[in-house]
């Protein structure tokens, strides 16, 4: 809402000299944020000038300029070149002379132009910033005006006015007027308010029919309480627009378009009351308020024809539909600039009725806004009443006895208000006249009843409805400053959940290995999801934004890779080319056949059954949450004495294998296969028979795709499912100090053996004296038959009773190679 | 083979004189083992004296045997004297030969990160979990039941409409992203034990196009308390604490009317930032107020037996002016330069 100062200071005391800084402070105090400042950015001199004499001069270029002799008040007149040819010599003018500023910023300087001097110039209506209007210049006539030659006119035409912009909040949809505005700022300054409703007075006419005849009503509301209407004949249709009317508008935002349209766009500021102008001609009988009928249509006055839902209401006339109700009238009866006659409206249309509306048909008129947060019921005769007198002054008209007074408003119902509960809600201790007064002030009635009051909100308050809104009030009147500062006391606590902790840490040895943690939007494609994710195949329902900002990305991830694919390739092409990246994350895992999403939804204002509540909370699909992890270029950049080492599966392994021991959750490592990875390079993770994720190398050929190096390796687990395998309860081995006995194997096996199977059977062969084993050479070559190798792990046994003689675990060795050699034909290399 | 040399004195001293020069003029531990061998071996002269002490007649032995004694035992300081001093020598001369340029050696170890906003995400929650709260934690993709009705946004409530919502598609499936991290708060309420006091940190999302100041997805730590007897006063005390801890023991709270469906009163909290780069300031921090009555009830509470307040803030807002950041794209852009600035503090 912008809020024009000098219109705002007709109803409430201002300081001559404030600041948009101390009205604005004075509006945030009681709540209403600062947005903006406006105003229209001209600087002086610009007065008012008269044509002398002017003497069109043709160019060369075809244009014919004007070169004119004004006088703006000093000893000579000035000579000025003007392009437009819309004046008459006497008519007066809008002269900005030397060193004035227009909006731009546009200085006026003298300057040499077609020959001449021109020192000044006669400014438009768009020039000045007041209107769109630049078909010529400004002639003071036409605003009515006849001022003294040299008067300043930034005053004249309310150049020097300016608007504060503030943000009014969903609840007070009466704060949508100057009335509203005014009346806040009082509360917040302690100035006096006059109310502008009060200021006409409603004439109560008839003879004009209106049936409403609603039978649909939405949520069981009438669609329209108060209907309001009077005839204005004999308007002049050629009256401008009076220049202060034009500024306040200007300055609120709103294009002046005619006097008509412009006093019923002024009223509705005003007030906070929307209103309709037909031209009355072209009506045909009295109204009457439907809902419209399905595929019905209607060409609004912004002369778009629009197709109608049975929850649309209309007005219509015996031809038909005139105006969406409380959203927007209707191209036939439309004001033009020959409308002498006026039917003039102002109704209270539900609330709901015009949101869905405006909503519907993307039509968020003035009127739509304020309808959709709540119109005073009690201002629509106002508001006719206003616009009325405004027709007759500045148009010539003259009120008719001719029209309609409906009210079916419903009067608000008191609220209950116990002594002592503002106290219990804000923490202050309030005294009981701090009470009353601050609902006082804000127009309450209040009446004292045994343990409280009875609290009746005024008619422009629709959001006070429980006494926990009046608590807001007094608060907000007193002031939020007296709240005290008072540290509550929580039960002792449980501190982090496992799951919380260990999600913690899988991120926290992440980086302190070296990896870099990003977080990259859920937003993917369905060829992304299809590659790296689970596929959509197979009955699995698609999970899509239905208003994705990116068509093309409007599907919600299933796998953490793509989003680290697309932070990847942003770091390469800032010239970032050895990349750890790890991200985590929730992932979104629809289940094969079964159908997310609830029916209608329970009302928000008590508890749903046990029964609706879990089928709500089944609504939605599993999120579980993943660690992603991205390595290309090199681990170790070369350096002095340091080749490089490139980034590879070892690293996307290294990892995987780094989160299972930190977190105490086993996996084992098999080939794996995936439809975006490296056939030879892909290693699936299991933990216990669960297949919890896979490492591996990107295709090359999709990496060549992708912009990427050739070798990219990525790890991606079900973070959830190793937190679910962690140990819980570590039983410990006793630590063995007795001397351990080392021996070294090597063993020749057929290179499709894997060496994590090979290990495995001599960890079993081996038996208890085995305390550890690894592999620390793999041997292919002379000495080693074709299509074999030779692979050699390290031993380490202990016994927990005595010193083990090399005999002893020479005859482990030996039992450990006897079943490598049955089971997979292992031959001993000595 | 020559005769051997008569064992007298002069003799005795001479080849102890010979040795110890000879490990004078070693300047290596090899080349003192050469001499060691020539002067102190089995086959030097000090040996051959001792070894032929035996065919010494008895009264002269005793005198001899000192004689031939004293000689060796200066041999033997002598040549561990010289022993150590050549030690320390080689080892300096290595340690010399392995002094490396400290500002360029090579670096195996990676440089690895958090992102800030997690970092602050959890320090802001810890300030919580250090007053006895939990954390609590919900669904990103949300049933618009707990996303907007519970919290007392209706359907035809204007507020709804403002929140820019993303709708899974289709759109009466009634499946939404969650527009702000409060569906947690009613999800908590709603399976947790009375009195309950949560955070929940969490990632939401609306409709906005990426630019300096707004990102379509974001993150924000909402809290929520209900109990007996919480008023807006402990709200205050509680923002008041938090903002401490987040801003130094100077910072301060102040409340500003305002409006939110879940909350009434409702207020926006303005942070006072003592330690602000160009000077302390008042920044716009975020929204809070006591939990709206229809919210309550809708978790089945009793408005009239327990009361609390609700509160949150956005992580980027507050991760912008702790750390005087511009562009929001550089929080969202994963630009690995960006989180090392941090490293794994906040």
């Amino acid at each position: 809402m912008r809020v024009p100062i000098s219109w705002l200071r007709e109803f409430v005391d201002i300081p001559a000299d404030v600041t948009f800084e101390q009205v604005h402070a004075a509006l945030v105090k009681v709540g209403f944020e600062e947005e903006d400042v406006h105003s229209f950015d001209v600087t002086g001199p610009i007065v008012v000038g008269k044509v002398l004499e002017f003497t069109p001069e043709p160019q060369a270029n075809g244009k014919t300029i004007n070169w004119v002799q004004v006088d703006v008040g000093e000893d000579a007149p000035r000579g000025i070149v003007c392009g437009a040819h819309n004046f008459a010599v006497g008519d007066k003018v809008v002269v900005t002379l030397p060193g004035a500023v227009l909006p731009g910023p546009f200085p006026i300087a003298a300057r040499k132009t077609y020959g001449h001097v021109s020192d000044g110039m006669m400014a438009s209506t768009r020039e000045l910033g007041l209107g769109e209007e630049h078909d010529g210049i400004l002639l003071l006539k036409n605003l009515g005006l006849d001022p003294e030659v040299g008067t300043d006119a930034i005053p004249l035409l309310g150049l020097d006015d300016f608007a504060v912009e503030i943000n009014v909040t969903p609840d007070r949809g009466y704060a949508f007027s100057i009335r509203g505005v005014a009346r806040e700022y009082a509360h917040s300054t302690g100035a006096a308010f006059r109310d502008p409703a009060s200021l006409v007075t409603p004439v109560s006419v008839s003879g004009f029919p209106v049936t409403i005849n609603d039978e649909a009503p939405i949520r069981g509301r009438i669609g329209v309480s108060v209907f309001m209407a009077r005839v204005v004949r004999g308007i002049d249709p050629t009256r401008p627009t009076p220049s202060w009317m034009a500024s306040r508008l200007r300055l609120a935002g709103i294009r002046s378009i005619s006097l008509v349209v412009d006093i019923s766009n002024y009223v509705m500021l005003e007030l906070g009351q929307p209103n309709h102008t037909y031209d009355f001609d072209k009506l045909s009988g009295g109204f009457t308020i439907r809902r419209a009928r399905a595929g019905e249509t209607f060409e609004t006055l912004d002369a778009q024809v629009r197709t109608l839902s049975p929850e649309d209401l209309l007005i219509d006339d015996e031809n038909g539909p005139v105006g969406l109700a409380g959203v927007m009238g209707g191209a036939a009866t439309e004001i033009s600039d020959t409308t002498t006659n006026v039917l003039v409206e102002a109704a209270n249309w539900d609330p709901i009725t015009i949101a869905r509306t405006a909503r519907r048909h993307k039509l968020w008129s003035e009127a739509a806004r304020r309808y959709e947060r709540g119109v005073d019921p009690q201002v629509a005769g106002a508001g006719v009443a206003r616009v009325v007198q405004l027709l007759e002054e500045l148009g010539g008209g003259t009120a008719d006895d001719l029209g309609a007074t409906i009210d079916n408003s419903v009067a608000p119902s008191p609220i209950d208000l116990p002594d002592g509960y503002v106290a219990k809600i804000i923490g202050v201790e309030f005294s009981a006249d701090e009470v009353t007064e601050s609902l006082t002030e804000i127009g309450t009635t209040v009446v004292a009843t045994e343990g409280g009051w009875s609290v009746t909100p005024p008619t422009w308050r629709p959001d006070l409805t429980d006494k926990a809104t009046l608590a807001e009030e007094v608060a907000r009147i007193v002031g939020y400053d007296r709240i005290p500062s008072v540290l509550p006391v929580a039960p002792p606590g449980r501190g982090l959940t496992r799951e919380q902790r260990l999600r913690r840490l899988a991120s926290s040895s992440l980086a302190a290995g070296g990896l870099t943690e990003v977080l990259s939007y859920p937003f993917v494609s369905q060829a992304s999801n299809d590659l790296f994710g689970s596929p959509t195949a197979g009955g699995v329902p698609a999970i899509t934004l239905a208003n994705a900002l990116d068509p093309d990305a409007a599907w919600l991830r299933t796998s953490l890779l793509p989003g680290l694919i697309a932070t990847a390739r942003r770091n390469l092409s800032r010239g970032l080319t050895d990349l750890a990246l790890f991200e985590v994350g929730t992932v979104f895992l629809p289940e094969a056949g079964t159908a997310y999403g609830s029916g209608p939804l329970p009302a928000g204002d008590a508890r749903p059954s046990d029964e609706v509540l879990s089928a709500l909370r089944a609504s939605i699909p599993p999120q579980p949450w993943h660690v992603g992890a991205l390595f290309l270029g090199d681990a170790v950049a070369k350096q002095p004495g340091q080749s490089a080492v490139a980034n590879g599966l070892a690293d996307a392994l290294g990892a995987a294998q780094h989160l299972a021991t930190v977190l105490a959750s086993p996996i084992t490592v098999a080939t794996g296969t995936h439809q975006a990875m490296h056939p030879g390079r892909t290693a699936e993770l299991r933990a216990g028979d669960r297949v919890v994720g896979y490492a591996g190398e990107l295709l090359p050929s999709l990496a060549a795709e992708l912009d990427l190096p050739r070798v990219v390796a990525v790890l991606e687990l079900d973070l959830d499912a190793l937190i679910a395998l962690s140990i819980t309860d570590v039983t410990t081995a006793p630590i063995l100090a007795l001397p351990a006995a080392t021996q070294d194997v090597s063993l020749v096996v057929s290179n499709e053996v894997r060496a994590g199977d090979l290990r495995a059977l001599l960890v079993e062969g081996a038996g208890e004296l085995l305390e550890h084993v690894t592999l620390v050479d793999d041997y292919r070559g002379p000495g080693v038959p074709d299509g074999s190798k030779s692979l050699t792990f390290a031993l380490r046994f202990r016994a927990a009773d005595r010193t083990l003689t090399q005999a002893e675990a020479t005859e482990a060795k030996n039992a450990a190679v006897a079943l490598a050699t049955a089971r997979v034909g292992a031959v001993l290399r000595e | 083979m020559s005769e051997p040399t008569p064992l007298t004195e002069s003799a005795v001293e001479q080849a102890t004189d010979a040795a110890i020069a000879a490990f004078a003029a070693a300047t290596t531990l090899a080349e003192l083992r050469t001499a060691r061998a020539a002067h102190a071996g089995e086959q030097s002269p000090l040996a051959q004296f001792n070894a032929s002490l035996k065919t010494i007649p008895v009264e002269e032995r005793a005198a001899a045997g000192k004689l031939v004694g004293q000689g060796r035992a200066r041999v033997g300081e002598a040549l561990s004297a010289r022993e150590a001093e050549l030690a320390v020598a080689e080892e300096n001369a290595r340690l010399a030969g392995e002094a490396v340029d400290v500002t360029a050696v090579a670096s195996r170890w990676r440089t690895g990160s958090r992102h800030p906003l997690s970092l602050l995400m959890e320090h802001m929650g810890d300030v919580f979990v250090g007053m006895g709260w939990e954390i609590a934690e919900g669904p990103e993709l949300e049933n618009e039941w707990f996303n907007f009705d519970s919290l007392n946004f209706d359907e035809d409530h204007p507020a709804r409409a403002m929140q820019d919502t993303f709708f899974i598609d289709p759109v009466e499936s009634h499946l939404v992203l969650r527009t702000h991290t409060s569906p947690v708060q009613i999800r908590s309420l709603l399976t947790r034990d009375l009195p309950v006091y949560v955070v929940a940190p969490g990632r939401v999302f609306r409709t906005d196009e990426l630019d300096a100041t707004h990102t379509p997805v974001f993150h924000q730590i909402e809290g929520i308390a209900i109990d007996k007897g919480l008023t807006m006063a402990h709200l205050r005390g509680t923002l008041e604490h938090l903002a401490r801890a987040m801003f130094g023991a100077e910072a301060q709270i102040r409340l500003r009317p305002n409006y939110f469906p879940f909350t009434e009163p409702s207020a926006e909290m303005d942070v006072w930032q003592p330690n602000a780069k160009g000077g302390a300031r008042w920044v716009e921090w975020g929204g809070c107020g006591m939990v709206n009555r229809n919210v309550l009830r809708a978790a089945g509470i009793d408005p009239d037996e327990y009361q609390g307040f609700a509160f949150g803030m956005g992580i980027e807002r507050t991760l912008q002016f702790r750390n005087d950041m511009n562009d929001m794209r550089d929080m969202v852009e994963g630009d690995i330069r960006f989180s090392q600035q941090f490293g794994m503090v906040v």
